[in-house]
């Protein structure tokens, strides 16, 4: 990785100078959302919010997969993690994620065999040197995760591997979007979509909605200088009365996306109906396994009498993936909800708004 | 360090491809044969020599300083150090940012049964390596064999006794609005070392950790006369974690530009790769200095030759850098102003840094 490169999208004097052009361009009250976990976080971070000025407002998006994987999801990944012929791998985000009683790391210690991978292909590679094992790889992700998820699925079909399954959580955004915007209450008037969802899946299945609902949809990346030229362009559309798919992330992303990507996730996945944590259910923004590869189906293999189970009712996780509240003014913020004792996912999530607002900005205002 | 004064005959000298088996930990003959072979031949002193239940040691001018730590990692060898050179350098670092000169070190082993006798001895030869190193004598020690599963290859616990002169005490409350604050070299060499060793992670990097002593850079401000109020090595939870702790210690509000923190492209591409923050990425080999805000310059110039001299890694520079200074107001807190100016809170992190999903 060039770093100069990335320092290029963090310099100072064009992050003074956008701002400067989004200050000026802005005649009006907007309001706009990030669509991406890991854009909330770099807006905090580098306290892009609190450059802009007072007519631009980001609210904070789904964007986060741990956030939005469902409660019964957390406890079944425990289910399965604590069973002791079970080799449960996932990305090191899920670990601290609250089921209804605990979390991964509580699993682990009382003996679950929990590994973080790095790739679901490594997961793979444990199938087949523990063949006395049963491995387990937690699927959860946007679509910038389906891709090598159904990729470790395929290569262990190729391999004849009989003890490897996922258990699979998958969220796609589109579906999501629309389901803010047919919201009665929706405030939202132009969306920063999330450029590495678009880098896989491409930007053409954003148009019917710029369409339909009238509102700018940005393709925008993730460094500051990239979340400023979203918003600029955001804003320019908003002006002057256009309601467009515009890429201000043509690095990385071309309007058919990754062709070989697309390929591999529909050869293993297909779309369903997905619960999501706070939103409920949204027809068609799922994937689950096609049923040519069920062997692979973590649910289908392991019997489990966990049902629908309730989210807490104390943690107002809905309203901020839906972007109607501010982490801060979630009255459990910082108090009743902490890294250390999370209500819900948002709060210890990387890509957590909540998670954000506690990191970089603490209980009360820093300046 | 106990050894029985059986007289039966020792068992021939250990072979390279030994493993360690519960009967070293029994405390006959084959314990005996451990320490003398591995342990005492090493760390050889008068102490060790004598063999006796504790070493009694010689008072040095100033005042006693007392410390110990554990070390448990994995891989137990990594990049540019090993667990050994870990045990001693956290140790003397520990006493040095006492403002104390280390003296004495003892040391525990834990040992898991079936470690190899060769990765024992290398382990033992670095530590010997690094207590030279750092000027420090290993005086006595102990070690225990654990069944098979109970840990982790082996773990290492050290104590180290150090004595600082009057007057030359570093220490929180030493610490006055208007201090600057610095960092010894470059952060993160260590955690990103490690991870890149760890199995799995395909992440093919020439980074070496920065595991070293740094006793005697910490020596040289003291001796250049520079009043150095407070120290802290970074260890764990990185840069970020070591002022957050300061800062509560302190009271007052530690300001740092962290546009100012060296930090070298390796560990930087690591780390935006992982979704990791190099400030709070492990460190074995850096310190903080909070220093009079008039002696920053000059600071900076004893850090700068002492990184020269110190520095083993020619690919990259070794910069040592001022990174802030101390306020009044928010007390107790860490603000780190970013590249876009706006300031940022650095908070302790509730657990290890995760590598994020996506």
């Amino acid at each position: 990785m060039s770093l100069e490169h990335v320092d290029e999208y963090r310099d100072r004097k064009a992050i003074g100078a956008l701002v400067h052009a989004i200050e000026r361009e802005a005649t009006k009250p907007w309001t706009l959302m990030e669509v991406c976990g890991g854009q909330t976080h770099s807006i905090v971070r580098y306290g892009l919010d609190q450059l802009l000025p007072d007519t631009i407002e980001l609210v904070h998006g789904p964007g986060c997969p741990v956030c939005v994987t469902p409660i019964g999801m957390i406890d079944r990944a425990l289910e399965l993690a604590a069973r002791p012929e079970v080799i449960f791998c996932t990305f090191g985000d899920m670990l601290r994620v609250p089921g209804s009683s605990e979390d991964l790391y509580h699993v682990k210690a009382r003996g679950g065999d929990v590994r973080i991978v790095y790739s679901p292909l490594d997961a793979v590679e444990l199938a087949a040197t523990e063949p006395a094992r049963e491995v387990v790889f937690f699927a959860i992700g946007f679509e910038t995760t389906a891709p090598a998820n159904a990729m470790a699925v395929a290569m262990a079909e190729k391999r004849g591997l009989g003890n490897f399954s996922i258990l699979a959580s998958h969220v796609l955004v589109p579906p999501a979007i629309e389901a803010l915007l047919s919201a009665p209450d929706n405030r939202v008037q132009g969306f920063l979509a999330a450029g590495h969802v678009c880098a896989v899946m491409g930007s053409a299945e954003y148009e019917p909605l710029a369409r339909r609902y009238r509102v700018p949809i940005v393709i925008t990346g993730f460094e500051p200088l990239e979340l400023l030229s979203g918003i600029l362009a955001c804003v320019r559309q908003l002006e002057a009365g256009e309601a467009k798919v515009d890429n201000a992330y043509a690095r990385f992303v071309r309007s058919a996306g990754n062709p070989h990507a697309i390929a591999m996730l529909r050869r293993v996945f297909e779309v369903a109906p997905q619960t999501w944590r706070g939103l409920g259910e949204i027809p068609a923004s799922g994937l689950i396994l096609r049923s040519a590869f069920a062997r692979f189906d973590a649910t289908k293999r392991f019997s489990s009498d966990i049902g629908v189970v309730p989210e807490d009712p104390e943690c107002q996780s809905g309203d901020i993936l839906r972007g109607r509240l501010k982490p801060a003014a979630c009255t459990a913020f910082g108090t009743r909800c902490t890294p250390e004792n999370p209500l819900g996912a948002p709060m210890v999530s990387n890509e957590g708004a909540c998670a954000a607002y506690f990191r970089y900005r603490g209980l009360t205002p820093t300046t | 360090m106990t050894l029985p004064s059986c007289p039966l005959p020792l068992p021939d000298s250990l072979d390279e491809d030994a493993l360690v088996t519960l009967a070293h930990g029994g405390g006959g003959r084959l314990m005996r044969r451990l320490i003398e072979d591995v342990f005492a031949a090493e760390f050889d002193n008068q102490w060790m020599r004598e063999g006796h239940d504790g070493a009694i040691l010689e008072a040095l001018p100033g005042r006693p300083v007392l410390t110990t730590d554990s070390f448990v990692v994995s891989p137990l060898f990594f990049p540019g150090g090993d667990i050994g050179e870990l045990a001693v350098c956290g140790t003397v670092n520990d006493l040095a940012m006492c403002g104390a000169t280390p003296r004495y070190l003892t040391t525990g082993f834990v040992i898991e049964e079936g470690f190899s006798i060769a990765d024992l001895r290398r382990v033992v030869r670095s530590m010997a390596r690094a207590a030279a190193s750092a000027g420090v004598q290993i005086v006595t020690g102990d070690t225990k064999v654990v069944e098979r599963g109970k840990a982790d290859g082996l773990f290492i616990n050290t104590a180290g006794l150090g004595f600082v002169r009057d007057g030359e005490e570093t220490r929180p409350s030493r610490v006055e609005v208007g201090d600057a604050i610095l960092v010894s070299g470059d952060v993160g060499r260590h955690g990103v070392a490690v991870l890149a060793a760890r199995e799995g992670l395909g992440l093919e990097t020439d980074l070496l950790s920065d595991c070293a002593p740094v006793a005697g850079a910490a020596r040289a401000l003291i001796d250049a006369g520079i009043e150095v109020h407070c120290m802290r090595d970074l260890t764990r939870g990185g840069l970020a974690t070591a002022l957050v702790e300061l800062a509560t210690s302190v009271d007052l509000c530690l300001s740092i530009d962290e546009t100012k923190v060296p930090v070298i492209g390796a560990v930087r591409g690591a780390a935006e790769l992982l979704g990791l923050d190099p400030l709070y990425v492990a460190n074995e080999g850096r310190f903080v200095a909070i220093v009079r805000g008039a002696d920053a310059e000059r600071c900076l110039e004893v850090l700068a030759s002492e990184a020269q001299a110190a520095s083993r890694d020619a690919l990259t520079p070794f910069a040592p850098a001022l990174i802030g200074e101390v306020r009044q107001a928010p007390a107790g807190r860490v603000l780190a102003t970013t590249t876009t100016g706006a300031e940022r809170l650095l908070g302790m992190l509730s657990g290890e840094q995760l590598p994020r999903i996506c």
